[in-house]
Formats: C-alpha cells, sequence, structure tokens
C-alpha cells in the first residue's frame, strides 16, 4: 500500500489559552477528494497553516508521502509536493499568466537561482501553454494579472498550484466570490484536475462540496466531528444541527 | 498562443532607444572633453543608483543606507592602491569584496518588519561604518581621508584630473556602467530575476510557489552592495580621494532621489535619474549656487504628485 499523499497526526495549535485546533488526526490517499467543511471560526486556517507550514503545530506532526515534514519550512514543502490556493487571491498584479506559470516552473525545476539564463526558455513553453489552455487562460496569457476578470484570476489561482506538480493540493474555497455566471469554469477546472493528485477542498458552498468530493470532513471548534461519504454526512444530525443548520440561516 | 514565447522574452532584445542610449554616452564624452568630468560624475552616481534600483525597483527593498558600500568601495581601492597596487581595474574588481561581504552579513537584517524597521536599520549601518572609518585612522586616515594614485589603464591611459585623464576616466566610468548594466540586464530577466519580482508583488504568494523570500532577498541584496561598491572605487579612483563624506547619509539621500527621478524598476531609471540631477546641479548652481536643491526639491515633489513614469516615459528605453 502507498503512503498517504498528505497525513495530519493529532495536530494541535494553541494561541495563549484558545484551542484553535485539537488533536487533528486524517489522511488523503493519493488521487483522494475530500471536502473539509466547518462553521466560520472552526479552524479551517489556522489548519490550513499548520499543513502547509506557515504555522508550527503545537502538538502532533505532518507527513508528506510518507515523510514526516512537521519540522520542514513552507517553501521547502511546496519543493516536496504540497501546494496550495487561497481564498483571496494572492496573485503577481504586474506580471502576466505566462509569466507567473513559467515563474512556478521554473521554481518547481530549481532554476530559481539562475540569474543569467532567460526565464523564457523553450523548454517550459509547452507546459505553460498547457495549463493556459486548460484553464481557460489562452485568450488573457500576456495581459498583467491586475487586468484580468475575477474570474480568470480565480482560475489563475488554481492553475499557479497545479504548475508546481503537487502530490497534494489544499484548495481554499476556489469559488470565493466568483459571479454566477463564470462558475461553471471553475467547477470544469476543478473536474479536469489531475487524477492523481490529492485534493483536499475547503469551501462554504454546498453544491460545490457535494458535486466534487467523495469524502468529507467536518470540523467544528478546532477538532474533526466526523468524517463520511456525502451521503453519510447529509444525514449525520449532529452536522445538520452545528453546520446545516447554521448555515441554512446565513 | 503561439506567442507564448515571443510573449516572455519580449524585454530581452536590445531596443533602438537603448542602444542610442550608449553611444550618445560615447559621443558626448570624446566630443565634449571638457565635461567629461561632470559625465564621469553622473556616470558613477548612475551606476550607484543602478545599485540601489536592484534592491528597490526590483525587489521592493528600501534603503536609505546604500552609501555605506559607496564607502566601502572607495576606501578599500585607496587602500589596496597606498598598498601598492595601481590598477585602476583591479581596484575596481577588488572593491566588491568587502561591499558585498559587509552585504551579505547585513541583509538579514532587513528580513524582519516593515519598510521604516528597512530604512532605519540600513541608515545605522551606513552610519556605525563612517564612523568606523572616522576612528580608525591607521586604516583609513580619519578626517583627512586616504590620497592615493592610480596606475595608468592598461599601463597606457591616464585617468587622472590633467590632459586626457577626465576623459579616459569617464570612459573607463562608461564601460564599468555598460557591464554591470548588461549583467543587471540578464539577471533581472532570468528566473532569478522574476523570483524577484515575485518577491516584491507578493511574498505570500511567491512562498506559496517554494520561494524562499528570505534568501533571494539576501543574495540580491548582496549583488546591489557589490554593485554600489563598484560605483565608490570609480569615484574614488578618478578622483583619486577617499574621504568620510563617502559614507554620509546625504549620498543614500540623494541615490534615492536620482532613482526615483528616473524611475525606479527597469535599471536605466537609475542613470537617467543621475543624468538629469547632475545636470540640474549644473545648470543652476551656475546662477543660484546655495539654493540649487530648491528645484529638485520642486521636482521631486511634481513627480511623486503627478506621476513618476512622465520623465522617464520622455526617453522610453526598453520598457
Amino acid at each position: 500500500m502507498t503512503a498517504p499523499a498528505l497525513e495530519a497526526r493529532g495536530l494541535s495549535r494553541r494561541f495563549g489559552g484558545l484551542v484553535a485546533t485539537d488533536n487533528v488526526s486524517f489522511s488523503l490517499q493519493p488521487g483522494a477528494r475530500q471536502a473539509l467543511i466547518g462553521p466560520n471560526g472552526a479552524g479551517k486556517t489556522t489548519l490550513i497553516n499548520l499543513l502547509t507550514g506557515v504555522l508550527k503545530p503545537t502538538e502532533g506532526a505532518v507527513w508528506l508521502a510518507g515523510r514526516d515534514v512537521t519540522h520542514v519550512s513552507a517553501s521547502q514543502r511546496v519543493r516536496r509536493g504540497l501546494a496550495r490556493t487561497f481564498q483571496i487571491n494572492q496573485l503577481f498584479p504586474n506580471l502576466s499568466p505566462a509569466e507567473s506559470l513559467g515563474l512556478a516552473i521554473s521554481e518547481r525545476e530549481g532554476r530559481g537561482w539562475d540569474f543569467w539564463r532567460p526565464a523564457g526558455k523553450r523548454e517550459i513553453i509547452a507546459e505553460i501553454e498547457d495549463l493556459l489552455t486548460r484553464f481557460n487562460l489562452s485568450e488573457v496569457y500576456d495581459q498583467p494579472t491586475r487586468a484580468l476578470p475575477y474570474g480568470k484570476q480565480r482560475l489563475l489561482e488554481i492553475a499557479l498550484a497545479l504548475a508546481c506538480r503537487p502530490r497534494a493540493l489544499l484548495l481554499d474555497e476556489p469559488a470565493a466570490g466568483v459571479p454566477e455566471e463564470e462558475r461553471h469554469d471553475i467547477l470544469a477546472a476543478l473536474a479536469q484536475l489531475p487524477a492523481d493528485v490529492a485534493i483536499l477542498l475547503i469551501e462554504h458552498d454546498m453544491d460545490l462540496v457535494f458535486s466534487f468530493a467523495a469524502r468529507i470532513s467536518v470540523l467544528v471548534a478546532g477538532r474533526l466531528l466526523c468524517e463520511g461519504t456525502p451521503d453519510e454526512i447529509s444525514a449525520d444530525a449532529r452536522v445538520r444541527a452545528v453546520y446545516l443548520g447554521e448555515d441554512a440561516h446565513g | 498562443m503561439t506567442d507564448v514565447l515571443a510573449h516572455l522574452r519580449r524585454r530581452e532584445r536590445w531596443g533602438a532607444a537603448e542602444i542610442a542610449f550608449w553611444l550618445v554616452a560615447v559621443v558626448a564624452i570624446v566630443a565634449f572633453p571638457a565635461r567629461a568630468a561632470l559625465v564621469n560624475e553622473a556616470l558613477i552616481a548612475g551606476l550607484f543608483a543602478l545599485s540601489l534600483d536592484l534592491i528597490l525597483g526590483l525587489t521592493g527593498i528600501v534603503s536609505l543606507g546604500q552609501a555605506a558600500f559607496f564607502g566601502l568601495g572607495a576606501y578599500s581601492a585607496a587602500i589596496l592602491a597606498n598598498a601598492g597596487y595601481h590598477d585602476p581595474i583591479l581596484g575596481v574588481v577588488a572593491a566588491v569584496i568587502p561591499a558585498a561581504g559587509v552585504g551579505f552579513l547585513t541583509a538579514p537584517l532587513l528580513l524582519r518588519g516593515s519598510d521604516l524597521t528597512r530604512l532605519m536599520v540600513t541608515m545605522g549601518v551606513a552610519l556605525m561604518l563612517g564612523e568606523l572609518a572616522n576612528r580608525e585612522v591607521w586604516l583609513t586616515g580619519g578626517a583627512d581621508g586616504l590620497n592615493f594614485t592610480v596606475a595608468p589603464l592598461f599601463g597606457r591611459f591616464s585617468i587622472g584630473s590633467f590632459g586626457e585623464g577626465p576623459r579616459n576616466a569617464a570612459l573607463f566610468s562608461l564601460a564599468v556602467l555598460f557591464v554591470l548594466l548588461f549583467v543587471a540586464r540578464r539577471l533581472a530577466r532570468s528566473p532569478f530575476g522574476i523570483s524577484l519580482t515575485a518577491v516584491r508583488e507578493n511574498r505570500l504568494r511567491a512562498g506559496a510557489l517554494g520561494v524562499s523570500a528570505a534568501s533571494r532577498i539576501v543574495a540580491i541584496y548582496t549583488i546591489s552592495a557589490a554593485y554600489a561598491g563598484v560605483a565608490g572605487a570609480l569615484l574614488a579612483e578618478t578622483t583619486q580621494i577617499a574621504s568620510l563624506d563617502l559614507f554620509e547619509f546625504h549620498r543614500s539621500a540623494n541615490v534615492m532621489l536620482m532613482l526615483i527621478i528616473g524611475g525606479a524598476g527597469y535599471l536605466y531609471g537609475g542613470v537617467i535619474g543621475a543624468g538629469v540631477f547632475i545636470l540640474i546641479r549644473d545648470v543652476v548652481s551656475a546662477q543660484t549656487p546655495e539654493y540649487w536643491e530648491f528645484w529638485i526639491g520642486l521636482m521631486l515633489v511634481a513627480l511623486v504628485l503627478f506621476g513618476r513614469e512622465r520623465l522617464a516615459g520622455l526617453v522610453r528605453l526598453n520598457r
């Protein structure tokens, strides 16, 4: 049996007296399509920061492809195959999509310290073009990112993470703020993500969660309340009480 | 979309304005030898401003202490010459070592805090080095500075203040500036250079793509310090003195003014800004020797309020 692509083992994080993450364990198998849901303040952001290495856990460990990376820096974890997208766009306003993707590919290939040869290397063009096509960015490849419509920026968010060729990919509310008419672009992009990449989708939008995920974990007040298939989760009385009930209000 | 490669490489080709810039510089020096000393000063200031552009324009790291490395380079050239090594090219190359060394050692101080922190830290380093040079009289000559002589270039072309000296000095500075601008140009268009842009534009995302901002900043700050050191060595060699004022705050502040005047981030801005700055000083100070900086101040306010791109836009170079 292969090692999980990403694994949390008893992760806890305290900020003073506040327990933001409380003994969270889960694992993502290669190719998994899992969703993480939970009401506001459940600790989803803290959990992402623990997994990606922005925060160090008070207790517990993070394993990536069978290796303990708890003490590995965030940028090293990226190189070992853990990529993420951001709930609020984190892009390079004055670089074009083609330049941004070229940067991500160069870094992945370890050319980030090459200060002499041109960044526009023939060998990476095919991969840039492929990503541009798959994420519907071909029309705007040479525009500065700041000038792109919001929906295109959301697509570039995902394309950039995928350019890292991750084993595990954390998608933080990929459809957040996308207007209705551009949503199908995002859904299409999610549907055709490579089958071998393990994906954890953090999302508020229940339609998206239930259409995408094979398994769903529910995080409440820093701990995992339960985990199961979409049918199990939607039938779970506790989940209805703490999450779906609240969601129906808001 | 067949043009992705052309798009990525669009800044690599030399533009006509860029080539014209270098030709005009050569012609100006050769045709007006009487003004060569002034041109030399502008070229050195331009190189100094280019060093700031590498960190400020490319990477978004502010500094008000660039004179630290300018002074280090100047004293290193003077000390080397007084130790018996008079070759001007050797002096310029050797200046890289102390400047880059101190740059590398102090770069980690820039990794934390805000822009204000960085302004204070860089200023502080320059202050400390200036006072060290003031105190260590045995090495630096203290308040008297260090006078020294350099050998002719290639054993033939004097770069002193007499005869053809100023013209040769200006051509020497132009050659050094050309080489270092060529290197900076390659660097800015390389994967390393793009990663610096990424660090400037969004450090969080750069990290999420595997770019360790800290090590990139240390690297470019070290390179920038080396550039400033070379500029200092050039000034010392062509004036044949290294003095304490090279470390002073007004040097760091003026070089930032020059870069802002010319426009940060495209490498030629510092050179153009330095030219404008020194030209204004030369023209205006002939009229009102004491108050010429009034006009620099006015220009600065206008530039910052109405768009710093304007001035550089008049001479569009490889944008």
